[in-house]
């Protein structure tokens, strides 16, 4: 620590001004002096001194004036001064700490007070200077971490933006900021039309926060691009989290699996607050109830990926929300509550304004906008209404497969722990003229497949799904059936041929060990066509070029052509 | 030394402080000394109030530094009066204080030649 200090004396009496400065001196000091306030303010422009002693009474301009002068000149530096004086009456006293002084010091001067006075202003100057370096630092810190998120958010918008958040059929609210809250919100079209939507809550704020959101952002856009199920998908997501976040930190989701084509809602929620399926029909709100542990907690082998599955109407909503939304607490501290929030859902007459009124009540309950709160709206829409983005697939053009055949027949192991369309579909997209058709192709793959394994190897009965309460038992079955299976098999066959006048035609035919495809069901009457059941082998009609039924494999076989490249 | 009108002690740590600067100390003072007594005179013929009081006010610190007690003490009754206003009893304090420093400035000037560099 320097003690040696610049000292600025202003006294208008020689002789007190002489003793004054020969004291300071011989402490060690460099010493200005002044004989008035209007000298002392101009010395101390020129000269910067640490501390300032300063008569209160002087010609031409007086102590309290210079003193003011001279704390404006300095700003934030903390320049003490000690005012001069043998005034006596408290009211003389109070001016000069108004005048901004920081001691006094009476006459007849007194060495040993001088010098304590001198150290201990020196030692509050050096104090305040020490609080402004680190405030100041703080503030380069804090500046440097607001460009650190401003870039982390940036890099973090491409990857969940990529998704379909803006799609017609979804609303949500959401901070900008709400990353750094653990807040994740994402979307995608799946290969086959339909949607699959992510709601996420990570423990903790800030960047702890939002690390975790960039994986499972990733798992979630690349598995569903390559037409992963949702098992998979939360498996791997389970996964990869539990491998990368410490302890204590994880990740309250819901996963919503829209099936536009098969008119089903499939749900995993593991921590968030309940979710809502609300009719269109009759406004009937179906809890969608968190059944599991959140993500990045159990190990694979405990982890639990099963979804409940609810048929869809035209018009149903689906609502997520995260646990911010029922914490919003008003000026009482009352929380919102989920309460309020199933009140709301349930008055509502105008399902398309229902979001907006949720909004406003939350804003209207809180009295401002929050920054940790995520609600979510996901109409189940005519897909039709949906404008999908063309499939961006991975992969340089280059040489084509042509003309070979292969054949997988897929036993009773696989059956129940692997979805084997992914792996089918990337194999067909070797085929570059398909590449384009790829949405179609992994439709009608997955409808043939799932026909296969349902009804042939496990027997289900796709006429349970006529309602409701018949397609929750169906789903049921469908688990149980699959948990038990010890027996049987799909087998999956493609062949790729090239047409003598150029162009080229893909056959996909998949059989199954148990009764394969009735004659009728492959040959649907019309009228089935809009109820819950049959509607799957219309829609292979519809988007294959060509289908024919082979009787002795009680299979169909689908074509897909293209045309002789330019 | 009649401590009364010079404290001995004060004047010892003076010359302690100052070391040889001391006698340019006491001229110093005597000189400021003379002219702050002509500014207490002219307040007086202009019953100027206030300038009596900064005048008293000034002269009291310099002569409390040089322990000039006496006259310390004198210039503090007059810086009251001229606070108060009440002027009638400057003229006898004004004439008291030019006998005080005369004292101090006989004192002060075989203290000047003792110390004589």
């Amino acid at each position: 620590m320097d003690n040696r200090l610049t000292v600025l004396i202003a006294e208008d009496s020689p002789a007190d001004r002489m003793l004054l400065s020969t004291i300071v001196s011989r402490q060690g000091h460099r010493v200005l002096t002044a004989a008035n306030g209007l000298e002392a303010v101009a010395l101390f422009q020129q000269e910067q001194p640490q501390l300032v002693l300063m008569d209160a009474l002087m010609p031409v301009m007086d102590g309290f004036e210079a003193a003011r002068r001279i704390k404006q000149l300095a700003g934030q530096t903390l320049i003490p001064i000690i005012f001069l004086t043998s005034l006596t009456e408290s009211e003389a006293l109070a001016r000069c700490l108004e005048a901004g002084g920081d001691d006094f010091l009476a006459k007849p001067y007194n060495r040993e007070i001088l010098d304590a006075k001198i150290k201990a202003m020196n030692r509050l100057r050096l104090l305040q200077a020490t609080v402004l370096e680190q405030r100041d630092l703080i503030a380069r810190h804090n500046e440097h971490l607001l460009t650190e998120q401003r870039v982390a958010k940036a890099v973090f918008d491409k990857v969940a933006h990529s998704g379909c958040l803006n799609a017609p059929n979804i609303r949500y609210l959401q901070s900008p900021y709400a990353l750094f809250n653990g807040d994740l919100l994402l979307a995608a079209f799946k290969p086959s039309g339909g949607m699959h939507v992510l709601l996420g809550d990570f423990t903790g704020h800030g960047l702890p926060a939002a690390i975790g959101a960039m994986p499972l952002a990733e798992v979630f856009y690349s598995m569903t691009a390559k037409g992963f199920g949702m098992t998979d998908i939360l498996r791997e997501m389970n996964a990869k989290l539990k491998r990368i976040l410490p302890v204590g930190v994880f990740c309250c989701a819901a996963l919503l699996n829209l099936s536009f084509q098969r008119r089903v809602l499939e749900v995993w929620n593991g921590g968030l607050p309940d979710g809502y399926l609300r009719r269109s029909m009759d406004g009937h709100l179906q809890p969608l109830v968190s059944r599991h542990l959140p993500l990045g907690i159990l190990d694979e082998s405990a982890f639990n990926p099963a979804c409940e599955a609810y048929p869809l109407q035209q018009g149903d909503r689906i609502f997520l929300l995260s646990d911010g939304v029922l914490e919003t607490s008003n000026a009482e501290g009352e929380l919102f509550g989920e309460q309020r929030l199933c009140e709301l859902l349930l008055a509502n007459r105008q399902p398309t304004s229902l979001f907006a009124e949720i909004q406003q009540a939350l804003a209207d309950f809180h009295g401002q906008s929050k920054d940790d709160l995520s609600l979510l709206e996901v109409e189940w829409v005519d897909e039709a209404r949906l404008q999908r983005p063309a499939l961006s697939l991975a992969g340089s053009g280059g040489s084509t497969l042509h003309d070979w055949n292969v054949q997988f027949e897929f036993r009773a192991e696989s059956l129940r722990h692997y979805n084997p369309l992914p792996f089918l579909l990337q194999l067909l997209l070797e085929v570059q003229p398909l590449r384009a058709r790829a949405g179609q192709l992994y439709t009608v793959l997955a409808e043939l497949y799932s026909n296969a394994l349902e009804h042939g190897v496990l027997g289900l009965d796709s006429r349970l799904k006529r309602d409701a309460e018949g397609f929750a038992r169906y789903y049921q079955a469908r688990s149980a059936g699959l948990a038990s299976l010890t027996e049987g098999y799909v087998r999956v066959l493609f062949e790729v041929r090239s047409a003598a006048q150029g162009g080229g035609c893909l056959r996909v035919q998949v059989e199954d060990s148990g009764s394969g495809l009735s004659e009728q069901l492959a040959h649907p009457p019309a009228q089935a066509q809009d109820a819950l059941s049959g509607r799957g082998l219309a829609l292979v009609r519809k988007l294959a070029d060509a289908c024919h039924w082979q009787a002795a494999q009680r299979c169909l076989s689908v074509e897909f052509h293209w045309p002789a490249q330019a | 030394m009649a401590a009364e009108h010079l404290e001995g002690s004060v004047l010892a740590t003076l010359r302690d402080v100052m070391e040889n600067e001391y006698p340019v100390l006491l001229d110093t003072f005597i000189v400021d000394s003379e002219e702050r007594l002509r500014g207490l005179q002219q307040g007086l013929e202009g019953a100027d109030a206030q300038a009596l009081r900064l005048a008293a006010h000034s002269f009291k610190g310099s002569c409390s530094n040089m322990g000039a007690s006496l006259l310390a003490g004198l210039c503090k009754q007059l810086e009251d009066c001229a606070r108060r206003e009440q002027l009638e009893q400057a003229p006898a304090l004004v004439e008291q204080i030019a006998r005080e420093f005369a004292i101090v400035r006989i004192l002060l000037k075989s203290e000047r030649q003792r110390y004589a560099n």
